[in-house]
């Protein structure tokens, strides 16, 4: 039977889908505007249905520190917050890339710095992309532009920290989190069982068997040369998900005099640009990131020169456009559209960019 | 008798734990640490749970805790074995999990972690080294070091009115509805081992049993750090650091 | 069909849950939906704002800059949302607290004095139900069948005892509405 099409916010999809996943436990505090997550959890209380833990931390830094401990012992575990928290998650995150521990962690991004606003940003993307915690680490990092996208994403999500025992997050931001559209869940599937965990997962811990080595979960290697081995197998890792692991949407691309690119929220604000722009003739194409990293570099460079300049619309200052920019190195004109700290812009707004900076 | 007849199996008296490895130890002489990793290696071994059994080891002197004993271990973040071992404990509620933690680590940027944990009724125990000093990073001062201690942090002395007082954590914690065992142990003599050993193995058993969270504080030394012979060290246990953290039972249920 | 609409008032006139029925009610009418709050602090009396799309086809922005429709509920949202209309399109506004009516010639506008007959009613929760029925005598985009089955998807379970007295106020709401 086909599933039911049903309607709901972006963060009750994140927690239905997590339900659905098999997700053996949650760790969240609570902040605005992600709080449905951890709610509706709660209210839909899996832990009677499907086993899955839901627990309600003392902080983030906790929650964090809750999801390396089940990770630890080969779980599908994850947190969610908003900006704010997900900074205080941050040494977590490190320390989760730096023991190749597989979990999803959720930001719902807000207007910051600081405390800022509770309105949607994208002002996250450096923190994501870029490193956030210390240490050279990469973040699988899904940026979902609808509801149907926020419960998908959840098992690509934990499929990919799984294959690639690296911590996935999905950005989303508070207009993908508290919009309401339909939605197909994904399928039922199960948890795995202890027995399943230790053979699917032979690192993690779930006791020493005799026979087997002592597994330790851990980032700590004191001799450098380890420790620049340690390095060189997590980059040679990144390598691979950079290969492989590329995801993006063209829209209208093809005969485009112009591209936007654009991710999130902003995409599907870009959307409407774009049919604004075909009812005055002008060709614009929207090339929209799904992974923000591994970024789609060759794609976006294979634009360079076929359009006559590039938009990147953004909720921040001008930080995704770093990435533009280098993967073009030069070779096209690459503008910047940025509204701030929780400002969400209207198609048309994004249109006028493109006609002053562009045209 | 010669060594041939000392090595036979029938006056074997003792033996190094099974679950200790050989893995020569990173800890300074006389130092307490040593000890508790074998008592934690015994009761793992003598309640048959060696694979069951998931450490979790701090930041500090023991964050190595996971190359000595035999079993599987995570290696937490400064402070925050406690939420570690939460998940551990929620997600495997048929395991032995415990943490092992310093007086830095679980009474200083641990101290939300410690607390909360304890206070879920979290069915974990936790093993908490108490030697009034940052051991790992050369003698600062802990929040617990005692009044007057001189540490590189406080090297006039601590001074409660700029440091505020020793805390006295293990209290806190048995003040909790969920804690169900906090005692305060040493290791510095043949009788105060076998006591801490008991005191191990209750924890752990309360674990298993899903009793609530349990804290066996083990006021230690820290001959190094205290610039002190390992022998004076005890004696300046006995004589300041009992006094302030007096041992024996402070919740039993 | 498409219809962008803002629906726009005091936190705690039932802006969000009035936009929530109508999106449901879109769903069940198999159409392409989507329901975009203003969020801020839980605070009753702060302004509340919410854009609903109802369309045959794929929604792309659930942002918008201009509408087709606009539910005002008060006077500082009319401010901010009458100039936001698009040309031939809708304004209907609640004269409860409107002390200047919009003045645009460009676009029809109808008022409803929800408010009153709420209170005339003794129950002022249904005055978002009364007003979602006068939207719909002008512009019946989805059919009342639908809106009852979209209240019961919406509502929790222990709430679908308030369903006939929804129906009575959105019948109410379409008697109600003329054009100003």
């Amino acid at each position: 039977m086909a599933e039911e099409v049903k309607l709901m916010k972006g963060n009750e999809a994140i927690a239905h889908a997590a339900i659905r996943y098999g997700a053996d436990g949650y760790f969240g505090y609570p902040i605005t505007p992600q709080s449905e997550i951890m709610e509706t959890l709660m209210e839909e209380k899996p832990w009677e249905t499907t086993g899955m833990v839901v627990l309600q931390a003392e902080s983030e830094v906790a929650a964090i520190n809750m999801v390396y401990g089940g990770a630890g012992c080969g779980k599908a575990v994850m947190t969610s917050s908003s900006s704010p928290g997900v900074s205080l998650k941050q040494e977590g995150i490190s320390y989760m890339a730096g023991a190749e521990l597989p979990c999803l962690i959720v930001n719902v991004m807000r207007g910051g710095p600081g405390l800022g606003t509770i309105q949607p940003s994208q002002a996250d993307y450096f923190q994501t992309v870029k490193g956030g915690g210390h240490g050279d680490y990469r973040l699988i990092t899904l940026a979902p532009a609808s509801v149907q996208e926020m419960a998908d994403f959840v098992k690509l999500g934990f499929d990919l920290a799984f294959k690639y025992r690296n911590p996935a997050i999905i950005l989303a931001d508070g207009v993908i989190g508290q919009m309401m559209e339909k939605v197909v869940l994904p399928p039922f599937q199960p948890r795995l069982t202890e027995v399943e965990i230790r053979q699917a997962r032979p690192w993690a811990t779930q006791g020493k068997p005799a026979g087997r080595k002592r597994n330790v979960i851990t980032s700590l290697e004191l001799d450098p040369a380890r420790m620049e081995e340690n390095n060189l197998r997590f980059q040679a890792k990144y390598r691979e998900i950079e290969k492989h692991e590329v995801r993006y949407e063209e829209l209208d691309c093809t005969d485009a005099d112009y591209l936007m690119v654009a991710f999130g929220s902003m995409a599907r604000i870009c959307q409407k640009t774009q049919e604004m722009a075909a009812a005055e003739g002008i060709k614009i194409g929207l090339l929209r990131p799904i992974t923000l990293w591994p970024f789609p570099t060759e794609a976006i460079a294979g634009y360079a020169d076929k359009v006559k300049g590039i938009l990147v619309p953004e909720l921040n200052a001008g930080q995704m456009i770093e990435d533009v920019r280098l993967a073009v190195n030069g070779r096209v004109k690459v503008e910047h559209f940025g509204r701030l700290g929780g400002i969400v812009p209207t198609p048309d707004e994004v249109l006028n960019a493109i006609k002053e900076k562009l045209m | 008798m010669d060594t041939k007849d000392i090595i036979k199996p029938e006056n074997l008296v003792y033996s190094k734990p099974r679950l200790l490895n050989d893995n020569p130890m990173h800890y300074c002489p006389g130092c307490s640490h040593g000890v508790v990793h074998k008592l934690i290696a015994e009761v793992i071994d003598e309640m048959g749970m060696e694979e069951q059994t998931i450490g979790v080891a701090p930041v500090g002197c023991a964050v190595f805790a996971y190359n000595y004993i035999d079993i599987d271990w995570q290696e937490a973040a400064h402070g925050r074995a406690p939420a570690i071992a939460t998940a551990i404990k929620r997600l495997n509620p048929d395991k032995l999990v415990f943490t092992y933690q310093g007086d830095g680590d679980l009474a200083a940027i641990g101290t939300a972690e410690t607390i909360h944990a304890c206070n879920r009724g979290e069915n974990i125990a936790i093993i908490f080294i108490n030697n009034g000093i940052y051991g790992m990073t050369g003698g600062q001062m802990a929040p617990t070091t005692l009044e007057g201690m001189v540490t590189s942090t406080c090297p006039y002395g601590r001074n409660v009115d700029l440091y505020g007082y020793p805390l006295k954590i293990s209290d806190l914690v048995a003040k909790l509805d969920g804690s169900c065992y906090v005692t305060r142990q040493s290791v510095h003599t043949a009788a105060a081992v076998k006591k801490a050993k008991k005191a191990i193995r209750q924890a752990f058993e309360n674990s298993m049993a899903k009793k609530g969270a349990s804290l066996v504080e083990i006021v230690s030394t820290c001959a190094s750090g205290w610039k002190m012979l390992p022998e004076n060290a005890n004696k300046w246990m006995e004589e300041h650091m009992f006094a302030k953290y007096p041992l024996g039972d402070l919740k039993n249920e | 069909m498409k219809e962008e609409i803002i629906i726009a008032g005091f936190g705690g006139q039932g802006v969000l849950s009035m936009g929530k029925i109508l999106a449901y009610s879109g769903l069940m009418e198999n159409k392409e939906v989507s329901w975009m709050p203003s969020y801020g602090p839980e605070q009753r009396g702060g302004t509340a704002n919410v854009t609903v799309i109802l369309s045959d086809e794929r929604i792309s922005s659930p942002v918008l800059n201009a509408f087709d429709i606009a539910i005002i509920l008060n006077q500082p949202s009319l401010e901010k949302f009458e100039s936001k209309v698009k040309p031939g399109g809708i304004l209907i506004y609640d004269g409860y607290g409107i002390h200047h009516a919009p003045t645009r010639t460009d676009i029809d506008i109808y008022r409803i004095d929800a408010m009153d007959a709420a209170t005339e009613m003794n129950n002022t929760k249904a005055f978002n139900m009364i007003v979602l029925g006068g939207l719909l005598k002008i512009k019946p985009m989805v059919s009342l069948e639908n809106v009852l089955k979209g209240l019961k998807k919406s509502l929790p379970e222990r709430h679908h005892k308030l369903i006939p007295m929804n129906e009575q106020a959105i019948l109410k709401g379409m008697e109600l509405i003329k054009k100003a």
